[in-house]
């Protein structure tokens, strides 16, 4: 028999993110090194101030084509052998955009290490964007969109960020571009891009892993010495809603075996006051697998797989949302669920069952999180696209911890509006459209997928 | 402590084993420089262990060992882990079962005691209701995962074309509906006393603990465990290295674009010259430098994406599959006849010193990258100790891939790459699907 004794806690260890040196190199490129020797390797991310919010309007997909292309060709190489050279040094260049900023990464075995940054201080100081390179990395972009229509989860996204968004807000449309916008984009509009965004003033490399700060430093200051002088380019944040009243969107797709669900509404941006008393409400609510609507939906119903929400932190207010895909057969049940448990977390204080589960794993779970280079120097490059204080990480557990079970109230009647909350589902309509015919989910609105 | 001497060649991470009375292998890996630890089983029992007619119970039943045991509630499992600050999950494969913490170091002793608990005494703990709602989420896994996403049934339909019927590795690993719904208690009962004993497992512990500490932990909770009573040998695994014909199967579904998996049989995973098929995989489909980027996606623009992979079985046969997705406007014909001629151009000419030499530069980086998460480092030594009984494998696969040459590579290329040993599983959009009025019939309700 295995003793039925359940085993206590041992003293904890204590635990600190890593030091990391934070400067300015003399040509105004802002410079983070965190040095990690545990095993031969590191990891370079560069963030430039160029996301999806610095796009043009009538541009979208820009900041996603300008971070690809610039794989694609210096005056010195093709792309084809910039592959070659950096796959030779046993490391891929990776590169892209999101909402808030562009990005490119390498993680490379140590003794390596200068010569790929060499490399890639070449492939962004002074890329060529060929166009046939250009319309290809397009046809790409045009031939992922077309893949979405058959995707329900991407789908379901997609959808959601349209619906939940005024037109007018640059998060209503896909962060990569649309068939159109993507279609219509040039060579020339990927070079006006690049020489508006990628300037010093916007830009931070971040090092990670087996390397001192001062190699770091000479590394990074001889790769980059070519990098543009300038100042960052203004974002909008437009981040209205596109409706004030409950809506229920069906995507209608033939035959789907399941519904796959997504509701909620514009949510808060990153840097709101409220964020830490917000991701612990998040936690009990759909964060964690143990949390009140997983538990329901998966657990005590089985409708589900899994089901999850989640605040998209961006700079601007992303969405909240509810993300689900249940059997076809149970859509408005379990919508029904969904809609309950947010009324029920503005109701009623958590327990301190719930509360103190939610916390001791956001700060249990915390170093875990930091095991690899890759992992540290994103964290770090949230530290700088955010412009959190340095102590951000090392203060992180004391302030998840000083979040009450009060405060959780608080926050999820100030960040949950259950009134203004949009479905969107892809489903087959003809199976769940009737029993979505329901006042309390809302007008009922009808789409071919 | 650092893990490497501070020289590539050096690496190594410490490995200590030792068995219990019981048959239980443990391994142990320390390193210091987090207060963090892994605790990794792998059971030695797939889906190529099911019965006839009963297809996904592997899977199933990994659900099932999250339901509780005879100390711990439904979920809870789930919840003591979270509470601790620890992260978890399991997953099912032909060949294996994993169940998988990281922890904060505090709190080894509690992830030990979970595992151990649901080694010894799962059965008490078990009800009709709970298996229902496991077969209900199951079932709402394989819509998820595979019936409603596009390529979703690549695995089973592979599996199916690759594999002779009665072979073990021939069924669907995530399981028919039909078979899901047959599964019942006594079959949760029988699996668990035939497969889920101590002597048919490897506990790994990967991290901040002390060996004394962990040596007394592991005693304490896995040794009252009984040893179990053996378990059915599997049949003849052992497959011809080739397929001996052409196989090819086209499937119309619901996707956008048409995709081809192209497989070969290629040597098993841990034999000698594995370590050259994977070699020659990375080659062909591993990033944008390799072969078939290159040609099909950068040069010639037939295809969306190119890539290829192993799936690194250890018995029967492994394969390495192709994957191409082609551009909207490339036809299955022309994505069919493209990869071909890669494949025959392969087999006539071979790779060269150069594509080999970038092959393996990039497998050590991601060897050594890995190796950074201690739940990593843990699940690769279970998997050396679950399949070889040599946990030390996993400090020596750098020295294996080095010594791949290309002449290896093109040995195994001209062995494995002829026409009678490639299997073609084609995917092509279904004709669109009417819409049926259905915006007509729209309501608005207010």
């Amino acid at each position: 028999m295995v003793t039925s004794l359940r085993p206590k806690p041992g003293p904890t260890r204590r635990y600190r993110f890593p030091e990391f040196h934070d400067e300015t190199l003399p040509g105004g490129i802002r410079l983070l090194t965190a040095p990690a020797n545990k095993l031969p390797i590191a990891t370079i991310l560069v963030v430039v101030d160029a996301g999806s919010v610095n796009e043009p309007r009538g541009k979208e997909g820009i900041a996603s084509l300008t971070a690809a292309g610039l794989l694609e060709g210096t005056n010195q190489f093709d792309g084809a052998e910039l592959a070659q050279k950096f796959e030779h040094l046993g490391t891929s260049l990776e590169s892209g955009a999101d909402w808030d900023s562009a990005f490119v990464t390498i993680t490379v075995l140590s003794d390596k290490l200068e010569e790929a940054t060499r490399l890639l201080g070449e492939v962004i100081s002074s890329p060529v964007f060929p166009e046939r390179e250009v319309e290809r990395l397009k046809a790409e972009r045009l031939a992922e969109i077309l893949q979405l229509e058959s995707e329900p989860r991407g789908l379901a996204d997609e959808k959601f960020s349209e619906f939940l968004y005024s037109p007018e807000s640059r998060y209503s449309r896909p962060d990569e571009g649309s068939t159109e916008s993507v279609g219509a984009l040039s060579r020339k509009d990927v070079e006006d891009f690049y020489r508006s965004t990628y300037r010093s003033e916007g830009t931070t490399v971040i090092v990670v892993g087996d390397v001192t700060p001062e190699r770091a430093r000479a590394i990074v200051a001889e790769a980059f010495q070519k990098w543009p002088a300038g100042s960052r380019k203004e974002a909008q944040f437009i981040t209205a809603p596109r409706a004030k009243s409950r809506s229920v969107h069906i995507l209608h797709k033939p035959e789907a075996p399941q519904s796959e669900l997504r509701v909620g509404h514009v949510g808060l941006p990153r840097r709101h006051p409220d964020f830490f008393p917000t991701l612990v409400m998040n936690a009990v609510l759909g964060g964690l697998f143990g949390s009140r609507i997983n538990l329901n939906l998966r657990e005590v119903h089985g409708y589900t797989y899994g089901a999850s929400s989640h605040y998209d932190w961006r700079r601007g207010a992303g969405p909240f949302v509810v993300s689900t895909a249940v059997q076809s057969e149970v859509t408005a049940p379990a919508l029904t669920e969904v809609l309950l448990e947010i009324d029920r977390i503005r109701s009623d204080k958590i327990s301190d069952e719930e509360l103190t589960l939610a916390r001791d794993y956001l700060e249990g779970v915390f170093p875990i999180r930091y095991e690899s280079t890759a992992a540290i120097a994103t964290a770090l490059a949230t530290l700088v696209v955010h412009s959190l204080p340095a102590d951000y990480y090392d203060a992180y557990r004391k302030n998840i911890h000083s979040v009450s079970a009060d405060a959780v109230l608080a926050a999820a009647n100030a960040h949950l509006h259950p009134l203004e909350l949009q479905t969107v589902i892809v489903g087959d309509a003809k199976t769940i459209q009737s029993s979505l015919v329901d006042p309390r989910f809302g007008e009922l609105l009808v789409h071919n997928a | 402590m650092g893990l490497h001497g501070g020289q590539f060649t050096t690496m190594r991470i410490p490995i200590e084993t030792f068995h219990l009375d019981n048959g239980l292998f443990v391994t142990l890996s320390e390193d210091h420089t987090a207060p963090i630890v892994a605790v990794n089983l792998w059971y030695h029992v797939g889906s190529a262990n099911e019965k006839p007619g009963r297809t996904g119970f592997a899977h199933l039943f990994e659900h099932m060992l999250f339901q509780g045991s005879a100390h711990v509630g439904s979920n809870e499992h789930f919840e003591l882990i979270q509470r601790a600050g620890g992260t978890l999950n399991g997953s099912t494969w032909l060949e294996r079962t994993n169940y998988f913490e990281t922890v904060p170091s505090n709190e080894l002793a509690l992830a030990l005691w979970l595992e151990a608990d649901r080694m010894g005494e799962l059965l008490p703990a078990m009800t009709q209701e709970k298996l229902d709602t496991q077969r209900d989420v199951v079932k709402n896994e394989r819509r998820w995962s595979v019936d409603n996403q596009p390529y979703g049934t690549m695995l089973e339909k592979l599996q199916e074309l690759v594999f002779p019927a009665s072979h073990p590795f021939q069924h669907s690993l995530i399981g028919s509906m039909e078979d899901l719904t047959a599964a019942s208690l006594d079959d949760v009962a029988q699996f668990f006393s035939t497969y889920y004993t101590p002597d048919n497992a490897v506990l790994s512990i990967a991290g901040d603990f002390e060996g004394v500490e962990a040596h007394r932990l592991v005693a304490e909770y896995f040794e009252p465990i009984p040893k179990g009573k053996g378990k059915p040998p599997l049949p003849p695994m052992v497959l011809p290295p080739v397929f001996g014909k052409r196989l090819r199967e086209v499937v119309h579904d619901n996707v956008s674009l048409p995709r081809l998996f192209m497989a070969f049989r290629t040597p098993v995973f841990g034999s000698e010259e594995y370590y050259a098929a994977s070699v020659a995989s990375a080659v062909i489909g591993l990033r944008k430098g390799s072969r078939l980027h290159q040609s099909l996606v950068r040069e010639r623009q037939i295809a969306a994406d190119a890539s290829a992979f192993t799936f690194d079985l250890a018995k029967g046969t492994d394969l390495l599959v192709i994957d191409v997705t082609a551009r909207p406007e490339t036809a299955l014909a022309q994505l069919e006849e493209e990869v071909e001629r890669e494949v025959d151009l392969l087999n006539r000419d071979g790779v060269s010193d150069s594509e080999v030499k970038r092959a393996i530069a990039l497998i050590e980086t991601d060897l050594i990258a890995s190796l950074q998460a201690a739940g990593e480092r843990a699940d690769r030594l279970s998997m050396f100790a679950t399949y070889f009984k040599q946990p030390q494998l996993i400090n020596e696969q750098a020295d294996r891939y080095r010594r791949v040459t290309a002449e290896r590579v093109n040995d195994l290329i001209s062995e494995r790459f002829g026409e009678d040993n490639r299997a073609s599983l084609l995917y092509i959009p279904k004709e669109g699907v009417e819409s049926e009025g259905i915006m007509a019939a729209a309501a608005g309700t207010g």
